[in-house]
């Protein structure tokens, strides 16, 4: 990075990580400086005359007025390239391991050290020939990063034109020039690395209907509350409700082809957990390594505050780059709230007039712009592709009237709201039923009739028999459930077989973390074949009584557990026991009655 | 009042101030100060007191006293600065000391003499450079051991109220705390903050009476030291607690109470600063100045050491909501949250059923560590006692006899639960084998039927038909079990 500015750019005030400078009269809006003598990595965030205000994302304990403030003339920007997927970088893309090799455990103040390794060499492979025309976003050549991801080196979104030269199949670094392109403003070098500023969003031809729902293997996720390939989620939830198991296990399981994972002011211990688990996970699908699509931004809450502020906007600024190539890129954010509270905390510093609970005004657009970088795209190079985007929510006290969960709901299409009663009660993923929602339920249903006919029709069943148990509970509250028919104590006996046995999914469980598409379908049409089997049987005079005792029913709150995803079979002859012992029942009740 | 200054044969001295409010300074007309530099203010009788700079501007710092600012007078007044940020001394020889809040010999024994002086702020740990937290420590407490294991590296803290017992229970989990396979016993640093004598007393008496005072740290800054110098307390300990780990290699229990006294003082600056106050009248930056206290625990590559932490705090009204145990919970990896009700009835350890977490536990538990049935034990004892309380609740409004009997057999497990696996003695030290044994004998007062989430092969190897239980063979009447 070159470093310009003047000599007489120097520090005037010093308050924790925003630091006034004087002398900056030739400095950008979100410019990217260095600050004192170990160059502390800060942005300019106001402009007053010639004094700039400045937010550091490095502690700036010991920094006085005085110290010099350079300027490098660039907005804070990633570098984009082969190198990104298997990484870990914190809020300002150093990468974590490079940070450790140099200062060992701790993270020292005013390390720098490159995003990518210029050194290593990887195998291009060009797709164009010189003479040939080029516009933006077009791949020039490919590089395998990893088994699972094609890296394609694309036409930068400013570029177009003829290649003058591109070089041969063969091993090159980062920084190695590979092909000339002959623009309208002369030659342009391009190389397997591009730079691009994280608060602007990355060009894309148009905008697409969502039609492909993001598969999880969540059973309440993919089969009540789905998620479309280019849509929004929030997940919302009072501590220890579960957000961020549940993000890992979308991270893990989802039919993603890349995955960006953001630690946003959370624990040290659960982004080592993802850098310990995912090397030896197995992707489902193609049955390698699942860091070998994974990108990790971490910027623990022990790290500076403005740095987790510029961590979402690193991280989604990665997931755009992928889907340039072509691909479906999943964002997990743990936690906006977090970086809303970064913003917040900033804003004080600044001492701008706060809005609701002391957030900026500002919030909500900010809200809205980050969920907007989402979607489902044409991209420059005209591949369809997507960013799906899941932001934890941690709301205070775990009460969604807060400004952020309020605000985020605007922008989400999903709802996953966490339950703290049911996370208590150990029942997981703690999302309550009835408080979640999906508007992506039409944009997937073609998607899964093709994949099950029934779905729409289960699915509502399913929800429809939940809302009544609700109801039901109001009355058994107050009366006990004696006092109901057996047709309604039937309903509070499958709404419970659906809690335990479909709802209830444990992240620890072998077979049951990750539920394939039909066996969520299979496990939902066992239960309410149970159902309607049951509403006949009482019907026909059968006490509720002789059909919770039937031997199926706690294999069906088992099933999920005890057979895996390729034990489909399984679950045929479980349907067929209920319809044996059923019938049997029947029959005896009609003998009895003859 | 404008500073003037005179130099001294220690140093550039400021005398007079501009401003002095609550726990603030002002300082005018200062030179070469740093953001967050440690400040030695004297008052008119030459006595030094330790301060830090919050704000510095070219001309003027704003200085937080940390032994309040009674007595101090704009116009005599004098300040140094003293050229870092706040420092402690580390050495091995520190154990079986007594220090107050700001790491100053409190037990009338020498300073220590050592050449390495930290920084108490510490450094992040790289994510990179962490070792996951594994190692299952037996407190011997079944509450603890069988449903909310802690493991080493962990940070998990106990949620109180006032007049409950935290003191006795944290105590007895240092007591007893220890490794199933190694002989190693922690070193303890123990920080209090705003807590009265007696607390600090019924401590050291503790930590004498197992023989642990010469493997322990204290940090003293009691109800009636200067509020502010609270806020520098934990780090302290907490700096020490890194050199024992880290650089001593030793496996560190840090103890820190109580963090409510720690939250209110940060209010208090807060409040001095004109900070637009959050909830309650805390600062917007609690969360994250809590983080920069609760991340200093774990593990890491290349060191043997770990610090597990262990953070009191009570709650306010009990009210779990409150903005202190809130940001706490969402830090911490779960928390111990002790229940009034259960207190009342008699039951030591009060630790509550349902609220209470630890989410290492999955890690640390199990084939390998423990014993293959201990998480399904866990997860089984959980969800049965969460029926409990729906029962109760029912059995509330409409009456016990009107309960089904598999609720009423339900209400029999939780008193068995409570009274046979939750409560036992202070003294009484259980080894896991014991806990989970127990757990099976009061799952067993339940029909085998009930129990979905054990797997049939391990009902058979631990479900034992107790005696006394009535054998479940009709089915039950107007249940809603699940
Ligand atoms: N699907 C699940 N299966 C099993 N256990 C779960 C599941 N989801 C959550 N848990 C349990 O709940 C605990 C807390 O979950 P998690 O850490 O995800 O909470 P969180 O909502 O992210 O909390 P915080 O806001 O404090 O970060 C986990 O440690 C685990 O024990
Ligand atoms: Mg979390």
């Amino acid at each position: 990075m070159t470093v310009t500015g003047t000599m007489e750019s120097a520090a005037t005030r010093i308050s924790g990580p925003i630091v006034t400078a004087s002398g900056m009269y030739a400095a950008q809006m979100y410019e990217v400086v260095q600050v004192g003598s170990l160059g502390l990595v800060g942005e300019v965030v106001r402009l007053v005359g010639d004094y700039a205000t400045i937010q550091v994302y490095e502690d700036t304990t010991m920094l006085k007025p005085g110290a010099p403030v350079r300027c490098t003339g660039v907005p804070l920007s990633v570098w984009l390239g082969p190198g990104l997927v298997g990484n870990i970088y914190d809020g300002i893309q150093r990468p974590l391991p490079g940070i450790q090799a140099s200062s060992g455990a701790w993270i020292r103040r005013g390390e720098k050290v490159d995003p990518l390794d210029t050194e290593r060499r990887w195998t291009f492979e060009p797709l164009v020939r010189s003479g040939e025309v080029v516009t933006a976003g077009q791949a020039i050549g490919q590089v395998a990063e990893t088994p699972l991801v094609n890296h394609l080196i694309m036409v930068p979104p400013d570029v177009s034109g003829t290649i003058q030269s591109i070089v041969d199949k063969g091993d090159y670094r980062l920084i190695d020039r590979l092909a000339v392109v002959e623009t309208t403003m002369g030659m342009r070098d391009l190389t397997m690395v591009q730079q691009w500023p994280v608060r602007v969003p990355r060009p894309i031809r148009e905008r697409l209907r969502i039609t492909e729902p993001l598969i999880t293997g969540q059973r309440i996720i993919d089969t009540f509350f789905p998620i479309g390939k280019g849509g929004a989620a929030a997940i919302p939830g009072g501590f220890g409700t579960g957000k961020t198991i549940t993000q890992h296990q979308l991270a893990k399981w989802s039919n993603a082809d890349i995955v960006v994972f953001i630690g946003c002011g959370e624990r040290g211990n659960e982004m080592t957990e993802v850098l310990r688990e995912f090397p030896e996970l197995k992707d489902p699908r193609s049955g390698r390594p699942l860091m070998e699509r994974t990108i990790l931004i971490a910027n623990t809450s022990n790290m500076p505050v403005a740095a987790r502020e510029v961590s979402i906007y690193t991280g989604i600024t990665l997931a755009e780059y992928y889907r340039d190539m072509g691909l479906s890129v999943a964002v997990f954010a743990d936690s906006t709230s977090r970086w809303a509270e970064a913003l917040r905390e900033l804003a004080a510093r600044l001492e701008e007039m706060p809005a609701e609970e002391g957030f900026p005004a500002s919030l909500p657009t900010r809200l809205a712009q980050f969920y907007e970088r989402g979607g489902t795209v044409t991209t420059l190079g005209g591949t369809q592709a997507s960013v799906s985007i899941v932001g934890a929510v941690s709301p205070p006290g775990g009460d969604f009237s807060e400004p952020v969960t309020q605000h985020t709901r605007r922008f989400v299409r999903c709802f996953w709201a966490l339950d703290t009663e049911l996370a208590n009660a150990r029942h997981y993923p703690s999302i309550h039923w009835l408080h979640s929602y999906s508007e992506y339920v039409e944009d997937v249903g073609p998607w899964w009739k093709k994949e099950a006919p029934d779905w729409v029709d289960l699915r509502t069943e399913a929800l429809t028999l939940l809302q009544r148990e609700e109801r039901l509970q109001q009355i058994v509250k107050l009366v006990g459930p004696d006092v109901l028919p057996d047709g309604q104590r039937l309903v509070l006996f499958i709404a419970e077989i659906m809690k335990d046995g479909f709802l209830a999914q444990s992240s620890f469980d072998e077979n049951d973390m990750y539920c394939t598409p039909e066996r969520q379908v299979a496990l939902l049409r066992i239960i309410l074949t149970l159902y309607h089997r049951g509403r006949d049987l009482i019907e026909g005079g059968v006490p509720l009584a002789r059909i919770r005792s039937l031997g199926c029913v706690p294999q069906i709150l088992r099933a999920k557990s005890a057979f895996s995803n390729t034990e489909l079979e399984k679950l045929t002859e479980l349907a067929q026991r209920i319809t044996e012992e059923t019938e049997a029942l029947a029959k005896e009740f009609t003998k009895e009655a003859t | 009042m404008d500073t003037t200054f005179e130099v001294e044969d220690r140093g550039l001295q400021y005398v007079g101030a501009s401003r002095i409010e609550g726990p603030l300074v002002v300082v005018e007309r200062i030179r070469d100060v740093g953001y967050d530099e440690v400040v030695e203010i004297l008052d008119a009788a030459g006595h030094p007191r330790l301060g830090r700079v919050l704000d510095v501007s070219g001309n003027q710092a704003v200085i937080q006293v940390l032994e309040g600012t009674t007595g101090l007078s704009n116009k005599t007044l004098h300040t140094r600065f003293l050229g870092e940020s706040f420092r402690v001394p580390v050495s091995r020889q520190m154990l079986g000391r007594v220090f107050d809040g700001l790491g100053r010999p409190a037990d009338g024994g020498s300073p220590p003499l050592s050449a390495d002086r930290r920084d108490v702020n510490g450094m992040p740990i790289n994510p990179y450079a962490r070792r996951y937290p594994r190692e299952f420590i037996q407190t011997g407490l079944s509450a603890i051991d069988g449903m909310n294991a802690l493991v080493r590296g962990q940070k998990l803290p106990v949620f109180s109220g006032n007049g409950l017992p935290h003191d006795r229970v944290s105590a007895q989990i240092i007591r007893q705390a220890c490794l199933l396979e190694e002989e190693v016993k922690f070193s303890i640093v123990f920080a209090a903050m705003g807590v009265k004598h007696d607390v600090a007393e019924f401590f050291i008496r503790n930590l004498r009476d197992s023989g642990a005072l010469s493997r322990a740290i204290m940090f003293f800054s009691l109800a009636d030291a200067p509020s502010v110098e609270r806020l520098l307390t934990p780090r302290v300990a907490l700096t020490m607690a890194e050199y024992l780990a880290f650089d001593c290699g030793q496996h560190v229990l840090v103890l820190l109470t109580d963090m409510t006294n720690y939250c209110e003082s940060l209010r208090e600056v807060g409040t001095a600063r004109g900070e637009i106050p959050g909830r309650k009248g805390y600062p917007g930056y609690l969360y994250s100045d809590l983080a920069s206290i609760y991340e200093r625990a774990g593990r890491i590559e290349g060191s043997p050491g770990s610090i597990t932490q262990m953070a009191i705090l009570t709650m306010p009204a009990d009210d779990i909501s409150h903005p202190v145990p809130d940001l706490t919970g969402y830090i911490t990896e779960g928390q111990i949250v002790l229940d009034r009700d259960l207190f009342q009835r008699g039951i030591y350890p009060p630790i509550a059923g349902l609220p209470s977490l630890s989410r290492l536990m999955k890690d640390g538990v199990g084939k390998g560590y423990t014993r293959d049935d201990h998480p399904i034990l866990a997860s089984q004892l959980f969800a049965c006692y969460a029926y409990v309380k729906r029962v109760r609740g029912l059995a509330d409004v409409i009456g016990e006899g009107e309960l089904s009997s598999l609720d009423r057999q339900y209400l029999e497990f939780g008193e068995a639960f409570e009274t046979r696996f939750l409560k036992q003695d202070e003294y009484e030290n259980r080894s896991i084998e014991t806990t989970l044994n127990l757990g099976w004998d009061v799952l067993s007062t339940l029909p085998r039927d009930e129990l979905h989430r054990v797997s049939d092969a391990l009902l058979e190897k631990y479900y034992h038909e107790s005696e006394g239980t009535p054998v479940h063979e009709a089915p039950p009447q107007g249940s809603v079990s699940g």
